[in-house]
């Protein structure tokens, strides 16, 4: 920024907020809502640093009472090691239920087939809608938010979803003020995104204000992985490398976390969460562009899998 | 570039802003401009734009693509709906409402305005004021926006001329002024060719005044809250019954407006019960003292009788509760809204029975004329509600307090949300109506 300093300093308040706390209490605000309103909510709980914050939120959100949600987990099958350790050891610290919908229990009984490309991302709709309706959860939490990606940008916090969990972005419900509406009729329910407003810089800045402990391969550490679309993927079972792409060793770092196939790791020498925001700071690409394949497809990959009821 | 610190960025304040402005004004432009030139607009996005223009056969960027994320906004090459658009400078955090000009646009810069604490309104320097700039004052008005910023766009395109600039500004701050809008600030710019968006205009030396930038960046965000009521609506009663905490009950709510400290003296509505702050809990940390828009647990003396839809308020500054409430309403469902139609009203986290007894008259936002006894609104329609609640609310006017002014109607039936009120008076200096026949206060 070059703006002159000509004008002069905005009179501080002592009553003017930080906007991390701004945030946090729009987000506390979100899901006392759902708390009040809902029967049976559930927070999408993947082991990324979204749902990580949205963990986190919720337990200040209601302490020192318990959260009155469990966890649903979409397991690709394709998962990084350390993030399911970690999805484990923060249930068991607090004394959370997991609900697992699984896209491999899918595969094996012939309900849904494996992409040739391998990757397993769009194949997590069904297991999920599924698990909603076999469960009743009404609010489901969702860690997506409005800067990741356009269609996104459309969306509201408190977001209907039909029967077979579409998602119709030219009937959604004006939000007015912070009021609100959770009406839905039975067999329908609400996407609720209670970090919408947060950038990805916000969310790496709260994590550091709050010393929230995170999957270590969010930060740079040395791995073996192969190009593929201009990504660094790792190498596993789930299809990769194949013939002409070459493993090698490099420093790297996640910046989403998500199936194994498609999400990419990006060069950097990142190891501490100072780093980390630097190096965010000073990106010239978003998280998205930089690390997901499935996003790339076209320019309305997101909203076409947003409307068959993806996250 | 300079460098930001960590400490820097996180002492950074949230300025939520809207904008709004008539079809080809420019608005894509300056948000375009305002996101390019701050350095908010990825390397990845700004080449997703460049394919998709140039796939359409343009040969710039098309900056509109940034926010039309749907596929039938860019096959139509319209703004459907509300964008929210996030960038950052090293002094503040900003939530931007791109509200479009043209499709729905009243129920789309009410939403925009709502939850905005400013706004800027784009006109085109050839065309001064017109129809639609006083359909957005008045609306930036209806919705009590505290600031609002008339950008005079093109000044290019009228040779930079100073006269023509004050002679917009002159006449649009009367109007504003007139319906109430507390604070104008007026900027001549060029959004494509960059006067005074973000860098200062070295075309015109006659203003003095900071860019749009600056002036964004330097507006104070909060109200003085010492002439706030204080008012907070009960979310949810946390009672973890746990060994740790057997006897713990403490009330969850935002604070919809004002300052709580331990010792105040509160009113629980609508029971109307009394007792004294014990304790505040800012989200595990207990405090003194804490104001909107904090998150807070309180904790009261007496173990009285308080749930979801309950409002605390200081006793000494309660608010009357009735079960009729007459209120400005902007109507947003494409289903009409009627007289005689059983609707349900959400006041703060209270939802209620209600029917709508009268709809005294509908406003024309061109020229704010009154239409007597319209019998119902539609899409999009602006008018005088008088609704009959199942049970006593503590609405305050929403002059006073936004939050704790303001209401949604919700169909029953299919959860629609039907209509935005706000309880009161529509704007800061009413003109009395001539039709002497009727109830006097309608304010049009």
């Amino acid at each position: 920024m070059t703006t002159v300093a000509t004008v002069e300093e905005g009179t501080a308040s002592p009553y003017a907020l930080s906007h991390l706390d701004a945030l946090e209490s729009e987000a506390v605000h979100i899901f006392r809502e759902v708390a009040g309103e809902f029967e049976k909510p559930v927070i999408l709980f993947s082991g990324g640093k979204d749902s990580i914050l949205m963990l986190h939120l919720a337990l200040k959100a209601f302490a020192p009472a318990a959260v009155p949600f469990s966890l649903l987990h979409v397991d690709t099958g394709h998962n990084f090691p350390e993030v399911l350790d970690y999805r484990d050891r923060t249930v068991a610290r607090h004394g959370l239920r997991l609900h697992v919908a699984s896209v491999q229990d899918y595969i094996d009984r012939g309900v849904l087939k494996e992409r040739p490309d391998g990757t397993r991302n769009p194949l997590q709709t069904l297991p999920l809608t599924e698990k909603i309706q076999s469960e009743k959860f009404d609010a489901v939490f969702g860690g997506g938010r409005r800067d990741e990606e356009k269609a996104r940008a459309k969306e509201r916090v408190f977001s209907l979803r039909d029967e077979f969990s579409q998602w119709d972005p030219r009937r959604q419900r004006p939000e007015l003020w912070n009021l609100y509406n959770g009406r839905h009729a039975p067999g329908e329910h609400v996407r609720v995104f209670p970090l919408s407003n947060w950038t990805e810089l916000d969310v790496w800045q709260y994590i550091a204000r709050e010393g929230i402990e995170l999957p270590e391969i969010y930060y740079a550490h040395e791995r073996e992985v192969f190009r593929r679309s201009n990504m660094w993927l790792t190498a596993g079972e789930w299809g990769g490398p194949k013939d002409g792409e070459t493993v090698e060793k490099r420093l790297v770092r996640y910046r989403t976390v998500g199936d194994m196939s498609c999400t990419g790791a990006v060069d950097s020498d990142a190891d501490t969460i100072e780093k980390v925001i630097t190096e965010i700071a000073a990106s010239r690409l978003t998280e998205r562009g930089a690390t997901r394949a499935d996003d790339k497809l076209s320019e309305a990959a997101m909203e076409d899998r947003k409307r068959e009821g993806y996250f | 570039m300079s460098t930001i610190t960590t400490e820097e960025l996180a002492a950074t304040t949230l300025l939520r802003f809207a904008t709004a402005g008539s079809v080809d004004d420019g608005k894509s432009t300056l948000v375009g401009r305002l996101l390019h030139d701050s350095k908010s607009v990825l390397t990845d996005q700004l080449e997703a734009v460049e394919r998709a223009s140039a796939s359409r056969g343009q040969d710039a960027p098309d900056l509109a693509l940034l926010t039309d994320g749907l596929r039938a906004e860019r096959e139509q090459g319209i703004t459907i709906d509300v964008a929210y658009r996030y960038f950052a400078t090293p002094r503040r955090r900003f939530i931007l409402a791109d509200t479009p000009g043209h499709v729905q646009y009243t129920r789309n810069m009410v939403t925009g305005a709502s939850t905005a604490e400013l706004t800027v309104i784009l006109v085109d320097a050839r065309n001064g004021v017109v129809e639609q700039t006083r359909r957005h004052a008045a609306i930036a008005a209806l919705l009590r926006v505290p600031h609002v910023v008339l950008a005079v766009n093109k000044m290019d395109l009228v040779d930079y001329r100073e006269s023509v600039f004050a002679g917009i500004a002159e006449e649009f701050t009367a109007y504003a002024t007139e319906l109430g809008v507390p604070e104008v600030t007026a900027i001549p710019i060029s959004a494509l060719v960059g006067d005074n968006v973000v860098e200062p205009s070295a075309h015109m030396d006659w203003y003095g005044g900071p860019t749009v930038l600056e002036h964004l960046e330097t507006v104070p965000v909060s109200h003085d809250l010492a002439h706030c009521h204080a008012r907070l609506p009960v979310q949810y009663v946390i009672r973890p019954q746990s060994a740790e905490h057997p006897d713990y009950r403490g009330y969850a709510g935002q604070i919809a407006a004002g300052t709580f400290r331990v010792g105040d003296s509160v009113t629980v509505l609508p029971s109307g019960r009394t007792t004294t702050v014990t304790g505040i809990d800012l989200l595990g940390k207990p405090v003194d003292i804490a104001w909107t828009p904090q998150s807070v647990t309180l904790l009261l003396a007496d173990d009285i009788d308080i749930s979801r839809g309950d409002l605390i308020v200081p006793s000494k500054d309660a608010p009357a509760t009735s079960q009729d409430v007459e209120a400005t309403v902007c109507h947003v469902a494409d289903q009409p809204l009627t007289v005689g139609h059983r609707v349900l009203l959400k006041h703060g986290t209270r939802t209620v029975k209600a029917i709508v007894k009268d709809i005294p008259s509908r406003l024309t936002l061109d020229d704010l004329s009154l239409h007597p006894h319209p019998g119902t609104l539609g899409a999009n329609d602006i008018g005088r509600v008088k609704i009959r609640t199942a049970e006593p609310l503590p609405a305050d006017s929403y002059a006073d307090s936004r939050r704790t002014g303001s209401f949604i109607l919700i169909d029953p039936s299919d959860g629609t949300t039907l209509t935005a009120g706000m309880v009161g008076e529509s704007f800061a200096a009413p003109e009395p109506v001539k039709d002497g026949t009727e109830d006097d206060g309608w304010d049009f």
